[in-house]
């Protein structure tokens, strides 16, 4: 350090800020944009909140109603069929989606040219851009009519099986239809979430499974769907939440009707096509009990969160985040 | 247990860029082979054509011959898989499979190919590889907790246990002790050491004293510049490398002229 003349330097003379750490940085802007985070964050809390306020206080009517008033009697008997309706509806889209998607991400991700994966992303990515408006003119259009002589087989052949029970509907809408339709549609998310994850996995691990001698698909095994397997899950319950919630699409493929256990029947209904479908010319308890079907959706969606959080967080100790 | 490697006219290519050019050389069974040389040179490249570990690279391929006690790893018909269940590798940072515990960690690559294991073959197993990787004492008590809840020099030796636990022909390592400190180090050297009694050892180093410790034989690459393929210059027996090398390459490498 040199003697400090006593001629000035200049504007800011080097002497004050000489015994302190130089100003690096904007301690302001630091705060507001910590300020901002937080704030998104409290935001969707708060719209959490709210939707859940909204529904239970305008669905509150229905349990204090009089039996008469409701539309089946009581409520369960009204919320039922519902409830396995739009299960049933997205656990056939689930089977149908998942081993597919993960199936294309891992084609995507391991075993497809540069050229050619780049490519299916694309495509995927686009299948994922669609209105559901879209999926479901096609479903009720095209896929129900022609998947008909299907379901008369599985009648014919299956028929002691109660789900494929006969005789099949004969214009196609149905609840497998349903299912299908909201398979084609949640690929996409599943898809592209898996690939993305599939593609994360350390090349170290890779090369370490294949430097034992592991075949391609015992490497998948060994490294990729361990590494994975919270993201799996994650986009198996995002692509569930819109099956569940899908209204659109099942509105227009499905003819709807009471509880039936055969899929190839027409009948069974979901939550969101119920809403839809009523929702215009309902009033008083009919839309407060339509609004309590919304608040049973949103529970069981809920539901379905927590019990895949519980899942993914079993194999904390294993993730490799130690 | 151990075989030889005689490698024959090997050259390896990254698309249109020749990466190694010509490399003959004999490799001892039952000893330790150390690859020096400055980075780029193509060391770990033509390690990896050692097991065919380069096929994973898109676009790497060789030509030439690598013959494993007589036998061309490279024929006709021959599967990379099985190449690799033979020639096992130990590479740069420790790798042990996360999801995995330590017992499975071990019993990973005897667990490929649908092969069953008894239970009390298998305990046998973790034991004698994790022993034979000096790790046994370390970690006898919680088997079943996670690798990656070891240091790095414990996961490295477990890397090596993995390997060694399904019997290989040859052991790769691939700068195997560039992440660990010192201490943990010496005890991956210590372990190189026993490891040539059963068998054969090839290992990239950048670090010339290490292979001065650890190696019987020394074989140095170099590579005439950027874009330039790499070469093996001189391969010789340690001791000849490091006091009396009869390239000036190598000369000015292992002492310190460059590199």
């Amino acid at each position: 350090m040199s003697i400090s003349s006593d001629a000035p330097t200049g504007p800011s003379s080097p002497k004050s800020s000489r015994k302190e750490l130089p100003d690096v940085g904007n301690p302001a802007a630091d705060k507001i944009f910590s300020g901002i985070s937080l704030a998104a964050g409290i935001l969707i809390l708060v719209v959490l909140a709210a939707v859940a306020i909204f529904l239970v206080a305008q669905a509150l009517p229905v349990f204090t109603a009089d039996s008469e008033d409701l539309s089946q009697g009581s409520f369960l008997k009204y919320i039922y069929p519902l409830v396995i309706g739009t299960l049933i509806a997205s656990a056939i889209a689930l089977l149908l989606a998942t081993p597919v998607g993960i199936g294309v991400a891992l084609y995507i991700s391991h075993y497809a040219p540069k050229k050619i994966s780049q490519a299916v992303g694309y495509v995927i990515d686009l299948l994922a851009a669609i209105p559901s408006v879209i999926f479901g003119a096609w479903g009720a259009s095209v896929l129900a009519p022609k998947i008909v002589p299907f379901y008369d087989w599985l009648a014919t052949y299956f028929g002691f099986i109660p789900i494929f029970e006969g005789p099949a509907s004969q214009t196609g809408k149905t609840i497998l239809t349903a299912g299908i339709v909201l398979g084609i549609m949640i690929l996409p998310i599943i898809t592209a979430m898996c690939r993305e994850i599939f593609v994360q996995t350390p090349l170290l691990q890779q090369e370490a499974a294949l430097g034992l001698g592991a075949t391609r698909w015992e490497m998948i095994r060994m490294t990729v769907f361990p590494f994975a397997r919270t993201g799996i899950v994650s986009s198996v319950m995002l692509a569930l939440g819109r099956a569940l919630g899908e209204t659109m699409a099942v509105t227009l493929v499905l003819a709807s009707g009471p509880l039936t256990a055969s899929l190839i029947k027409s009948g069974n209904q979901t939550f969101a096509s119920e809403i839809a479908l009523n929702f215009p010319e309902a009033y008083g308890i009919r839309m407060s009990e339509l609004i309590a079907a919304g608040l049973v959706l949103f529970v069981i969606t809920l539901v379905v969160n927590v019990i895949a959080r519980m899942i993914t967080s079993r194999y904390k100790e294993f993730s490799g985040a130690n | 247990m151990s075989k030889r490697i005689d490698v024959e006219n090997l050259n390896v290519y990254y698309g249109d860029f020749l990466a190694v050019e010509d490399v003959n050389m004999t490799i001892d069974a039952r000893s330790v082979t150390a690859f020096i040389g400055p980075s780029g040179c193509g060391k770990s490249t033509f390690l990896r054509t050692l097991n065919r570990m380069h096929e994973v690279i898109d676009g790497a391929y060789a030509k030439g011959k690598v013959l494993l006690d007589g036998e061309d790893l490279y024929g006709r018909g021959v599967d990379p898989v099985k190449v690799r269940s033979q020639i096992g590798m130990v590479f740069q940072r420790p790798n042990p499979f996360p999801t995995m515990s330590i017992r499975e960690n071990v019993l990973a690559g005897v667990k490929l190919n649908n092969r069953k294991i008894s239970k009390s073959d298998a305990d046998e197993l973790v034991e004698s590889s994790l022993r034979g990787a000096n790790l046994w004492n370390e970690v006898k008590d919680r088997l079943d907790k996670p690798g990656s809840g070891l240091s790095g020099g414990q996961q490295q030796r477990l890397c090596i246990a993995r390997s060694i636990a399904v019997k290989p022909d040859v052991i790769l390592m691939d700068e195997p002790c560039s992440a660990l400190d010192p201490i943990s180090t010496l005890a991956v050297e210590d372990l190189i050491n026993e490891l040539k009694e059963e068998y054969t050892v090839v290992i990239v180093t950048h670090n010339m004293q290490q292979a001065a410790r650890v190696s019987d034989k020394t074989a140095f690459f170099n590579i005439a510049g950027t874009g330039k393929p790499g070469k093996l210059i001189e391969y010789a027996p340690t001791q000849e490398i490091f006091n009396n090398p009869k390239e000036k390459a190598t000369e000015d490498y292992v002492s310190g002229r460059f590199g």
